[in-house]
Protein backbone atom coordinates (compact mmCIF):
# COMPACT_ATOMS: atom_id res chain seq x y z
CA UNK A 1 0.00 0.00 0.00
CA UNK A 2 1.22 3.19 -1.26
CA UNK A 3 2.20 6.11 2.02
CA UNK A 4 -0.28 8.66 1.71
CA UNK A 5 0.53 12.43 0.24
CA UNK A 6 0.23 14.65 3.15
CA UNK A 7 1.59 18.47 3.43
CA UNK A 8 4.16 19.78 5.98
CA UNK A 9 0.85 21.41 7.45
CA UNK A 10 -0.77 18.63 7.91
CA UNK A 11 1.75 16.22 8.89
CA UNK A 12 2.17 19.17 11.81
CA UNK A 13 -1.27 18.90 12.73
CA UNK A 14 -1.77 15.45 13.20
CA UNK A 15 1.60 15.09 14.95
CA UNK A 16 0.16 17.37 17.58
CA UNK A 17 -2.84 15.53 17.69
CA UNK A 18 -1.41 13.01 19.14
CA UNK A 19 -0.15 14.76 22.22
CA UNK A 20 -3.88 14.62 23.86
CA UNK A 21 -5.46 11.90 25.03
CA UNK A 22 -8.87 10.75 26.48
CA UNK A 23 -9.10 12.62 29.41
CA UNK A 24 -6.91 14.87 29.06
CA UNK A 25 -7.59 18.28 29.98
CA UNK A 26 -6.54 20.77 27.18
CA UNK A 27 -6.64 24.78 27.32
CA UNK A 28 -6.62 25.56 23.64
CA UNK A 29 -4.82 27.93 21.39
CA UNK A 30 -6.95 29.21 18.62
CA UNK A 31 -5.64 28.43 14.80
CA UNK A 32 -3.38 25.18 14.29
CA UNK A 33 -3.50 24.59 18.19
CA UNK A 34 -7.39 24.07 17.46
CA UNK A 35 -7.43 22.01 15.04
CA UNK A 36 -5.06 19.97 16.23
CA UNK A 37 -7.23 19.56 19.42
CA UNK A 38 -10.01 18.67 17.29
CA UNK A 39 -8.82 16.50 15.13
CA UNK A 40 -7.60 14.56 18.42
CA UNK A 41 -11.32 14.53 19.54
CA UNK A 42 -12.18 13.56 16.63
CA UNK A 43 -9.82 10.53 15.72
CA UNK A 44 -8.15 8.84 19.18
CA UNK A 45 -9.36 10.70 21.73
CA UNK A 46 -12.86 11.20 21.30
CA UNK A 47 -12.70 11.96 25.86
CA UNK A 48 -10.36 14.84 25.54
CA UNK A 49 -11.59 18.14 27.12
CA UNK A 50 -11.86 21.23 25.85
CA UNK A 51 -11.44 24.22 27.56
CA UNK A 52 -11.52 27.94 24.78
CA UNK A 53 -10.66 31.15 26.80
CA UNK A 54 -14.20 32.52 26.03
CA UNK A 55 -15.31 30.26 28.95
CA UNK A 56 -16.49 27.29 26.89
CA UNK A 57 -15.64 23.99 29.15
CA UNK A 58 -15.75 20.76 27.22
CA UNK A 59 -16.78 21.89 23.63
CA UNK A 60 -17.07 19.58 20.80
CA UNK A 61 -17.20 22.06 17.48
CA UNK A 62 -18.67 20.09 14.61
CA UNK A 63 -16.10 22.58 12.55
CA UNK A 64 -13.49 24.51 13.75
CA UNK A 65 -14.45 27.72 15.02
CA UNK A 66 -13.24 31.23 13.18
CA UNK A 67 -12.60 33.03 16.55
CA UNK A 68 -12.09 31.76 20.11
CA UNK A 69 -15.37 33.28 21.09
CA UNK A 70 -17.91 31.41 17.99
CA UNK A 71 -21.14 30.52 18.89
CA UNK A 72 -20.75 26.67 17.69
CA UNK A 73 -18.64 26.69 20.84
CA UNK A 74 -20.89 27.26 23.42
CA UNK A 75 -23.79 25.26 21.97
CA UNK A 76 -21.20 22.37 22.01
CA UNK A 77 -20.23 22.83 25.60
CA UNK A 78 -20.46 20.97 28.72
CA UNK A 79 -20.26 24.27 30.89
CA UNK A 80 -19.81 27.80 29.76
CA UNK A 81 -18.81 30.29 32.48
CA UNK A 82 -17.54 33.76 32.85
CA UNK A 83 -14.05 34.85 31.35
CA UNK A 84 -12.73 35.22 35.13
CA UNK A 85 -13.89 32.29 36.00
CA UNK A 86 -12.29 30.15 33.38
CA UNK A 87 -8.90 32.00 33.74
CA UNK A 88 -9.01 31.58 37.81
CA UNK A 89 -11.14 28.61 38.86
CA UNK A 90 -10.14 25.95 35.65
CA UNK A 91 -6.73 27.68 34.89
CA UNK A 92 -5.07 29.80 37.88
CA UNK A 93 -6.90 26.85 39.84
CA UNK A 94 -4.42 24.14 38.50
CA UNK A 95 -7.18 22.03 36.27
CA UNK A 96 -5.34 22.15 32.93
CA UNK A 97 -3.25 19.29 31.75
CA UNK A 98 -1.88 20.64 28.62
CA UNK A 99 -2.13 24.42 27.38
CA UNK A 100 -2.03 24.15 23.04
CA UNK A 101 -0.14 27.66 21.88
CA UNK A 102 0.94 28.57 18.81
CA UNK A 103 3.72 31.77 18.38
CA UNK A 104 5.33 34.62 16.11
CA UNK A 105 8.54 33.47 17.85
CA UNK A 106 10.20 30.97 19.96
CA UNK A 107 13.12 30.82 21.21
CA UNK A 108 15.65 27.62 22.51
CA UNK A 109 13.41 27.31 25.76
CA UNK A 110 10.59 27.93 24.72
CA UNK A 111 9.48 31.79 25.76
CA UNK A 112 7.48 32.87 22.80
CA UNK A 113 6.69 36.25 21.79
CA UNK A 114 3.30 37.22 20.40
CA UNK A 115 4.07 40.99 21.48
CA UNK A 116 6.01 43.08 18.58
CA UNK A 117 8.77 42.62 15.94
CA UNK A 118 11.53 44.58 15.42
CA UNK A 119 11.86 48.65 16.41
CA UNK A 120 10.86 48.95 19.88
CA UNK A 121 8.38 48.35 22.23
CA UNK A 122 7.03 51.55 21.59
CA UNK A 123 7.68 51.67 18.65
CA UNK A 124 7.67 48.63 16.70
CA UNK A 125 8.12 47.73 13.47
CA UNK A 126 5.29 44.87 13.30
CA UNK A 127 2.48 45.41 16.11
CA UNK A 128 1.22 41.80 16.71
CA UNK A 129 -1.88 41.04 18.85
CA UNK A 130 -0.32 40.95 22.49
CA UNK A 131 -1.05 38.37 25.00
CA UNK A 132 -4.25 36.71 25.34
CA UNK A 133 -4.17 33.95 27.65
CA UNK A 134 -0.72 33.10 26.80
CA UNK A 135 1.60 34.41 29.75
CA UNK A 136 -0.53 32.49 32.47
CA UNK A 137 -1.23 29.70 29.95
CA UNK A 138 2.22 29.14 29.80
CA UNK A 139 2.92 29.00 33.52
CA UNK A 140 -0.39 27.63 35.05
CA UNK A 141 -0.74 24.33 32.51
CA UNK A 142 0.94 21.48 33.99
CA UNK A 143 2.43 20.88 30.57
CA UNK A 144 3.06 23.46 27.19
CA UNK A 145 2.91 22.37 23.78
CA UNK A 146 3.63 24.54 20.74
CA UNK A 147 2.54 24.50 17.34
CA UNK A 148 4.71 26.20 15.14
CA UNK A 149 5.53 26.38 11.70
CA UNK A 150 9.58 26.18 11.78
CA UNK A 151 11.63 29.04 9.71
CA UNK A 152 14.43 31.18 10.93
CA UNK A 153 12.02 33.85 11.58
CA UNK A 154 10.06 32.39 14.04
CA UNK A 155 13.07 30.33 15.64
CA UNK A 156 15.62 33.07 16.74
CA UNK A 157 18.42 32.82 19.15
CA UNK A 158 16.70 35.83 21.22
CA UNK A 159 13.21 37.19 21.03
CA UNK A 160 12.16 40.63 20.36
CA UNK A 161 9.62 40.61 22.93
CA UNK A 162 9.08 37.53 25.60
CA UNK A 163 5.39 37.86 25.94
CA UNK A 164 4.86 34.32 27.65
CA UNK A 165 7.92 32.45 29.11
CA UNK A 166 9.28 29.00 28.77
CA UNK A 167 12.20 28.64 31.41
CA UNK A 168 14.93 30.72 32.48
CA UNK A 169 17.45 31.58 30.29
CA UNK A 170 20.42 30.03 32.31
CA UNK A 171 20.99 26.11 32.38
CA UNK A 172 20.19 24.26 35.74
CA UNK A 173 17.62 27.47 36.61
CA UNK A 174 15.14 26.01 37.94
CA UNK A 175 11.60 26.89 37.78
CA UNK A 176 10.96 30.65 38.71
CA UNK A 177 8.36 31.68 41.63
CA UNK A 178 5.10 31.91 40.52
CA UNK A 179 5.51 28.68 37.98
CA UNK A 180 3.04 25.65 38.78
CA UNK A 181 3.44 23.54 35.77
CA UNK A 182 6.05 22.16 33.75
CA UNK A 183 6.45 24.69 30.79
CA UNK A 184 7.25 24.24 27.90
CA UNK A 185 8.01 20.05 26.77
CA UNK A 186 7.55 19.85 23.55
CA UNK A 187 7.44 21.92 20.19
CA UNK A 188 5.66 20.34 17.16
CA UNK A 189 6.70 22.31 13.92
CA UNK A 190 6.19 21.00 10.59
CA UNK A 191 9.95 19.64 10.09
CA UNK A 192 9.66 17.68 13.43
CA UNK A 193 9.41 17.61 17.13
CA UNK A 194 11.34 19.13 19.74
CA UNK A 195 11.37 18.19 23.69
CA UNK A 196 12.76 20.10 26.43
CA UNK A 197 15.81 18.62 27.98
CA UNK A 198 14.64 17.74 31.77
CA UNK A 199 18.22 19.20 32.63
CA UNK A 200 18.91 22.31 31.02
CA UNK A 201 15.66 23.38 29.88
CA UNK A 202 17.02 23.58 26.26
CA UNK A 203 14.86 22.33 23.42
CA UNK A 204 16.41 19.41 21.68
CA UNK A 205 15.45 17.88 18.36
CA UNK A 206 13.76 14.50 19.39
CA UNK A 207 12.34 13.28 15.89
CA UNK A 208 12.23 14.00 11.96
CA UNK A 209 9.17 14.04 9.98
CA UNK A 210 9.53 11.40 7.16
CA UNK A 211 11.85 12.72 4.58
CA UNK A 212 13.13 16.14 6.55
CA UNK A 213 17.03 16.22 6.95
CA UNK A 214 19.08 17.20 10.32
CA UNK A 215 20.29 19.82 8.51
CA UNK A 216 17.54 21.38 6.56
CA UNK A 217 16.18 21.39 10.37
CA UNK A 218 19.18 23.75 11.50
CA UNK A 219 18.93 25.63 8.48
CA UNK A 220 15.25 26.40 9.42
CA UNK A 221 16.89 27.17 13.11
CA UNK A 222 18.02 30.37 14.64
CA UNK A 223 20.31 29.33 17.20
CA UNK A 224 23.09 26.14 17.17
CA UNK A 225 20.12 23.49 17.41
CA UNK A 226 20.67 19.97 19.82
CA UNK A 227 19.48 17.35 18.26
CA UNK A 228 19.03 13.79 20.01
CA UNK A 229 21.69 10.81 20.11
CA UNK A 230 18.10 8.55 19.49
CA UNK A 231 16.59 10.91 16.89
CA UNK A 232 13.60 9.28 15.49
CA UNK A 233 11.16 9.41 12.90
CA UNK A 234 8.37 10.62 13.15
CA UNK A 235 5.45 8.08 12.40
CA UNK A 236 3.78 9.65 9.06
CA UNK A 237 -0.54 10.62 9.65
CA UNK A 238 -2.74 7.10 9.15
CA UNK A 239 -4.99 7.66 6.18
CA UNK A 240 -7.35 8.27 8.93
CA UNK A 241 -5.79 10.83 10.48
CA UNK A 242 -5.97 12.96 6.73
CA UNK A 243 -8.99 11.69 5.93
CA UNK A 244 -10.38 13.30 9.77
CA UNK A 245 -8.69 16.34 9.18
CA UNK A 246 -9.21 17.05 5.55
CA UNK A 247 -13.17 16.50 6.25
CA UNK A 248 -12.77 18.77 9.07
CA UNK A 249 -11.51 21.87 7.26
CA UNK A 250 -13.57 21.28 4.39
CA UNK A 251 -16.74 21.34 6.82
CA UNK A 252 -15.22 24.07 8.32
CA UNK A 253 -14.70 26.23 4.89
CA UNK A 254 -17.83 25.66 4.24
CA UNK A 255 -19.63 26.31 7.27
CA UNK A 256 -17.70 29.58 7.46
CA UNK A 257 -17.75 30.48 4.06
CA UNK A 258 -14.45 30.86 3.74
CA UNK A 259 -11.34 29.15 1.35
CA UNK A 260 -9.92 25.91 2.31
CA UNK A 261 -7.47 25.95 4.49
CA UNK A 262 -7.99 29.35 5.95
CA UNK A 263 -7.78 29.08 9.38
CA UNK B 1 -34.68 52.10 36.72
CA UNK B 2 -32.72 52.94 33.69
CA UNK B 3 -33.27 55.48 31.34
CA UNK B 4 -35.12 53.95 28.12
CA UNK B 5 -33.25 55.89 24.82
CA UNK B 6 -32.52 55.83 21.56
CA UNK B 7 -28.53 54.92 21.11
CA UNK B 8 -27.99 58.71 20.07
CA UNK B 9 -29.84 60.08 23.10
CA UNK B 10 -27.64 57.38 25.40
CA UNK B 11 -24.66 58.46 23.98
CA UNK B 12 -25.16 62.09 24.03
CA UNK B 13 -25.91 62.13 27.48
CA UNK B 14 -23.43 59.19 28.84
CA UNK B 15 -20.36 59.80 26.64
CA UNK B 16 -18.18 62.37 27.08
CA UNK B 17 -14.82 63.47 25.18
CA UNK B 18 -12.12 62.43 27.51
CA UNK B 19 -13.88 59.51 29.34
CA UNK B 20 -12.67 56.01 29.60
CA UNK B 21 -15.20 53.69 27.75
CA UNK B 22 -15.57 49.90 27.84
CA UNK B 23 -17.55 48.29 24.87
CA UNK B 24 -16.87 44.71 25.85
CA UNK B 25 -17.58 41.57 24.53
CA UNK B 26 -15.93 38.58 24.03
CA UNK B 27 -16.33 38.02 19.98
CA UNK B 28 -19.71 37.71 21.17
CA UNK B 29 -22.13 40.45 21.90
CA UNK B 30 -20.25 43.16 20.81
CA UNK B 31 -21.95 46.35 21.03
CA UNK B 32 -21.02 47.54 17.31
CA UNK B 33 -23.90 49.64 17.11
CA UNK B 34 -22.78 51.78 20.17
CA UNK B 35 -19.78 52.12 19.09
CA UNK B 36 -20.96 53.51 15.76
CA UNK B 37 -22.72 56.13 17.28
CA UNK B 38 -19.83 57.00 19.32
CA UNK B 39 -17.85 57.83 16.51
CA UNK B 40 -20.88 59.34 14.25
CA UNK B 41 -20.71 62.18 17.35
CA UNK B 42 -17.16 62.39 16.74
CA UNK B 43 -16.07 61.75 20.43
CA UNK B 44 -12.59 62.57 20.94
CA UNK B 45 -9.71 61.56 23.28
CA UNK B 46 -11.29 58.51 24.48
CA UNK B 47 -9.63 55.96 26.63
CA UNK B 48 -10.50 52.87 25.20
CA UNK B 49 -11.02 49.79 27.14
CA UNK B 50 -11.62 46.26 26.43
CA UNK B 51 -9.82 42.45 26.38
CA UNK B 52 -10.04 42.01 22.65
CA UNK B 53 -10.13 44.67 20.95
CA UNK B 54 -11.45 43.36 17.02
CA UNK B 55 -12.99 45.23 14.38
CA UNK B 56 -14.93 47.93 16.35
CA UNK B 57 -12.12 49.44 18.04
CA UNK B 58 -10.02 49.02 14.80
CA UNK B 59 -13.13 51.49 13.73
CA UNK B 60 -13.23 54.04 16.68
CA UNK B 61 -9.21 54.83 16.65
CA UNK B 62 -9.37 55.12 13.03
CA UNK B 63 -11.66 57.80 12.70
CA UNK B 64 -9.91 59.38 15.65
CA UNK B 65 -11.79 58.89 18.86
CA UNK B 66 -9.10 57.42 20.96
CA UNK B 67 -5.80 58.27 22.41
CA UNK B 68 -5.30 55.49 24.69
CA UNK B 69 -5.88 52.05 24.37
CA UNK B 70 -6.25 49.35 27.51
CA UNK B 71 -6.26 46.01 26.30
CA UNK B 72 -5.30 42.42 26.23
CA UNK B 73 -5.40 41.14 22.86
CA UNK B 74 -5.95 42.98 19.27
CA UNK B 75 -6.94 41.13 16.20
CA UNK B 76 -9.16 40.41 13.69
CA UNK B 77 -9.79 36.85 14.74
CA UNK B 78 -9.58 34.08 12.61
CA UNK B 79 -8.62 36.78 9.59
CA UNK B 80 -5.80 38.24 11.20
CA UNK B 81 -3.91 42.34 11.92
CA UNK B 82 -6.36 45.15 12.72
CA UNK B 83 -4.53 47.60 10.16
CA UNK B 84 -6.00 50.48 11.98
CA UNK B 85 -4.86 49.65 15.25
CA UNK B 86 -1.39 48.51 13.65
CA UNK B 87 -1.12 52.05 11.81
CA UNK B 88 -1.65 54.48 15.10
CA UNK B 89 0.78 52.47 16.78
CA UNK B 90 3.52 52.10 14.40
CA UNK B 91 2.63 55.63 12.57
CA UNK B 92 0.65 57.26 14.92
CA UNK B 93 -1.93 57.67 12.45
CA UNK B 94 -4.91 59.51 12.50
CA UNK B 95 -2.88 60.49 15.75
CA UNK B 96 -0.35 58.99 18.55
CA UNK B 97 -1.91 55.69 20.72
CA UNK B 98 -0.82 55.57 23.72
CA UNK B 99 -1.38 51.90 24.56
CA UNK B 100 -1.24 49.98 28.31
CA UNK B 101 -1.06 46.00 28.02
CA UNK B 102 -2.22 43.48 29.86
CA UNK B 103 -2.71 39.43 29.60
CA UNK B 104 -6.41 38.47 29.62
CA UNK B 105 -6.15 36.51 33.03
CA UNK B 106 -5.07 40.60 34.30
CA UNK B 107 -7.93 42.43 32.52
CA UNK B 108 -10.72 39.88 33.28
CA UNK B 109 -9.09 40.51 37.38
CA UNK B 110 -8.83 44.23 37.12
CA UNK B 111 -12.55 44.09 36.19
CA UNK B 112 -13.35 42.01 38.55
CA UNK B 113 -11.46 44.11 41.33
CA UNK B 114 -13.42 46.88 39.62
CA UNK B 115 -17.09 45.65 40.14
CA UNK B 116 -16.01 44.29 44.08
CA UNK B 117 -14.77 47.87 44.69
CA UNK B 118 -11.64 46.85 45.35
CA UNK B 119 -8.36 48.54 44.80
CA UNK B 120 -6.87 45.83 42.70
CA UNK B 121 -6.57 42.64 41.58
CA UNK B 122 -4.37 39.79 42.13
CA UNK B 123 -3.51 36.77 40.92
CA UNK B 124 -0.51 34.02 39.63
CA UNK B 125 0.40 36.18 36.46
CA UNK B 126 3.06 37.36 34.14
CA UNK B 127 6.18 34.72 35.42
CA UNK B 128 8.62 35.41 33.23
CA UNK B 129 7.18 37.79 30.75
CA UNK B 130 8.60 41.43 29.24
CA UNK B 131 5.26 42.93 29.93
CA UNK B 132 5.44 43.92 33.67
CA UNK B 133 8.97 46.03 32.37
CA UNK B 134 6.82 48.18 29.56
CA UNK B 135 3.52 48.25 31.61
CA UNK B 136 4.09 49.96 35.28
CA UNK B 137 0.53 49.09 36.21
CA UNK B 138 1.46 45.62 36.77
CA UNK B 139 2.85 45.47 39.63
CA UNK B 140 3.54 42.39 42.31
CA UNK B 141 2.78 41.80 46.06
CA UNK B 142 3.91 39.01 48.56
CA UNK B 143 1.39 37.08 50.36
CA UNK B 144 1.19 37.31 53.87
CA UNK B 145 0.25 33.90 54.47
CA UNK B 146 2.25 31.94 52.63
CA UNK B 147 5.26 34.32 50.91
CA UNK B 148 4.38 33.52 47.36
CA UNK B 149 5.17 36.25 44.73
CA UNK B 150 1.99 37.26 42.84
CA UNK B 151 0.88 39.54 40.16
CA UNK B 152 -0.73 42.68 41.42
CA UNK B 153 -2.62 45.27 39.09
CA UNK B 154 -5.06 48.67 39.85
CA UNK B 155 -9.13 48.05 39.54
CA UNK B 156 -10.72 48.76 36.21
CA UNK B 157 -13.60 51.72 36.63
CA UNK B 158 -14.55 52.89 33.48
CA UNK B 159 -16.45 56.11 32.88
CA UNK B 160 -18.56 54.08 31.10
CA UNK B 161 -19.53 50.70 30.09
CA UNK B 162 -21.34 49.58 27.18
CA UNK B 163 -22.50 46.29 26.49
CA UNK B 164 -25.32 44.02 23.93
CA UNK B 165 -27.40 41.10 25.28
CA UNK B 166 -29.92 39.25 23.88
CA UNK B 167 -33.46 41.08 25.81
CA UNK B 168 -34.08 43.51 28.62
CA UNK B 169 -37.64 43.89 30.19
CA UNK B 170 -39.61 46.40 30.69
CA UNK B 171 -38.27 47.63 34.14
CA UNK B 172 -35.02 47.35 32.16
CA UNK B 173 -33.68 44.18 33.76
CA UNK B 174 -31.26 42.58 31.26
CA UNK B 175 -30.78 38.66 30.59
CA UNK B 176 -27.30 37.77 28.50
CA UNK B 177 -26.55 34.12 27.75
CA UNK B 178 -24.26 32.43 25.49
CA UNK B 179 -20.83 33.50 25.76
CA UNK B 180 -21.01 36.30 28.70
CA UNK B 181 -17.27 37.05 28.20
CA UNK B 182 -16.61 39.86 31.08
CA UNK B 183 -19.50 41.83 30.51
CA UNK B 184 -21.04 41.60 33.81
CA UNK B 185 -17.98 42.36 35.81
CA UNK B 186 -17.32 45.41 33.16
CA UNK B 187 -21.11 46.72 33.56
CA UNK B 188 -20.90 46.43 37.62
CA UNK B 189 -17.47 48.00 37.82
CA UNK B 190 -17.89 51.04 35.78
CA UNK B 191 -19.58 54.64 37.14
CA UNK B 192 -22.68 54.42 34.02
CA UNK B 193 -23.70 51.14 32.43
CA UNK B 194 -25.46 50.94 29.02
CA UNK B 195 -26.83 48.41 27.29
CA UNK B 196 -28.27 47.64 24.00
CA UNK B 197 -30.34 44.93 23.57
CA UNK B 198 -31.93 42.59 20.95
CA UNK B 199 -35.68 43.87 21.79
CA UNK B 200 -37.95 44.50 24.92
CA UNK B 201 -40.13 42.09 25.95
CA UNK B 202 -42.72 41.50 28.83
CA UNK B 203 -41.05 38.51 30.66
CA UNK B 204 -37.26 37.40 30.04
CA UNK B 205 -38.02 33.88 31.15
CA UNK B 206 -34.65 33.04 32.32
CA UNK B 207 -33.73 30.32 34.10
CA UNK B 208 -33.03 30.65 37.92
CA UNK B 209 -29.40 30.94 37.38
CA UNK B 210 -29.13 32.53 34.00
CA UNK B 211 -26.86 35.97 34.05
CA UNK B 212 -28.86 38.53 34.82
CA UNK B 213 -27.88 42.31 35.81
CA UNK B 214 -31.01 43.73 37.85
CA UNK B 215 -32.19 47.12 36.55
CA UNK B 216 -31.60 48.97 39.22
CA UNK B 217 -27.98 48.48 38.66
CA UNK B 218 -28.25 49.94 34.97
CA UNK B 219 -28.11 53.50 33.91
CA UNK B 220 -29.96 53.00 30.36
CA UNK B 221 -31.35 50.48 27.91
CA UNK B 222 -31.42 51.02 24.46
CA UNK B 223 -33.35 48.36 21.93
CA UNK B 224 -31.11 48.36 19.11
CA UNK B 225 -31.93 45.36 16.52
CA UNK B 226 -28.85 43.53 14.83
CA UNK B 227 -26.91 46.14 17.47
CA UNK B 228 -23.98 43.28 17.64
CA UNK B 229 -23.44 42.97 14.03
CA UNK B 230 -21.11 41.71 12.28
CA UNK B 231 -20.24 39.95 15.65
CA UNK B 232 -23.69 37.40 16.56
CA UNK B 233 -25.89 37.59 19.65
CA UNK B 234 -26.46 33.76 20.85
CA UNK B 235 -29.82 33.09 19.97
CA UNK B 236 -30.62 35.34 17.41
CA UNK B 237 -28.11 35.74 14.42
CA UNK B 238 -24.61 34.14 13.44
CA UNK B 239 -21.33 36.25 13.32
CA UNK B 240 -21.06 37.67 9.63
CA UNK B 241 -17.58 36.17 8.74
CA UNK B 242 -17.53 37.63 5.56
CA UNK B 243 -17.49 40.80 6.94
CA UNK B 244 -15.03 39.90 9.22
CA UNK B 245 -13.05 38.91 5.94
CA UNK B 246 -13.39 41.83 4.18
CA UNK B 247 -12.50 44.31 6.37
CA UNK B 248 -9.11 43.28 6.36
CA UNK B 249 -9.25 45.03 2.55
CA UNK B 250 -11.63 47.68 3.56
CA UNK B 251 -9.20 48.90 6.41
CA UNK B 252 -5.74 48.19 5.03
CA UNK B 253 -5.63 51.32 3.08
CA UNK B 254 -6.55 55.17 4.77
CA UNK B 255 -8.38 56.34 2.11
CA UNK B 256 -10.39 53.44 1.28
CA UNK B 257 -10.92 53.05 4.77
CA UNK B 258 -12.11 56.77 5.99
CA UNK B 259 -14.29 56.37 2.33
CA UNK B 260 -16.33 53.71 3.51
CA UNK B 261 -16.78 54.82 7.14
CA UNK B 262 -17.57 58.04 5.48
CA UNK B 263 -20.14 56.17 3.40
CA UNK B 264 -21.60 53.74 5.32
CA UNK B 265 -21.51 55.05 9.27
CA UNK B 266 -21.21 58.82 9.20
CA UNK B 267 -23.58 59.53 6.72
CA UNK B 268 -25.82 57.09 8.36
CA UNK B 269 -28.29 58.66 10.68
CA UNK B 270 -28.98 55.50 12.74
CA UNK B 271 -27.29 51.72 12.81
CA UNK B 272 -30.65 50.32 11.21
CA UNK B 273 -29.59 52.66 8.09
CA UNK B 274 -25.52 51.81 8.08
CA UNK B 275 -27.33 47.83 8.10
CA UNK B 276 -29.17 48.98 4.94
CA UNK B 277 -26.30 50.83 3.49
CA UNK B 278 -23.82 47.49 3.69
CA UNK B 279 -26.39 45.13 2.51
CA UNK B 280 -26.92 47.20 -0.65
CA UNK B 281 -22.91 47.35 -1.06
CA UNK B 282 -22.64 43.83 -0.43
CA UNK B 283 -25.16 43.19 -3.01
CA UNK B 284 -22.84 45.23 -5.57
CA UNK B 285 -26.24 48.40 -5.57
CA UNK B 286 -24.39 51.82 -5.80
CA UNK B 287 -26.21 54.87 -4.90
CA UNK B 288 -28.35 53.18 -2.49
Amino acid sequence: MPEPEYSPREIMTVVAARKLHNGTVCFVGIGLPSAAANLARLTHAPDVVLIYESGTIGAKPAVLPLSIGDGELAETADAVVSVPEIFQYWLQGGRVDVGFLGAAQIDKFGDINTTVIGGTYAAPRVRLPGAGGAPEIATASKEVVIVLKHSRRAFVEKLDFVTSSGFPAQPHGGNRPGRRGRGPTTVISDLGILVSDPETRELVLTSLHPGVTVERVKEATGWPLKVASDLEVTPPPTPADLAALRDLHARTAAAHGLNPGAE
Amino acid sequence: MPAFLTLREAVTRFVHDGDTIALEGFTHLIPFAAGHEVIRQRRRHLTLVRMTPDLLYDQMIGMGCASRLIFSWGGNPGVGSLHRFRDAIENGWPEPLAIEEHSHADMAARYQAGASGLPFAVFRGYVGSDLPKHNPKIQSITCPFTGETLAATPALNPDVTIIHAQRADRKGNVLVSGIIGVQKEAALAAKRAIVTVEEIVDDLRAPVNACILPAWALDCICEVPGGAHPSYTHGCYKRDNAFCVAWDAISRDRETFLAWMNRNVMAAADFAEYRRKIAAEAEGITGA
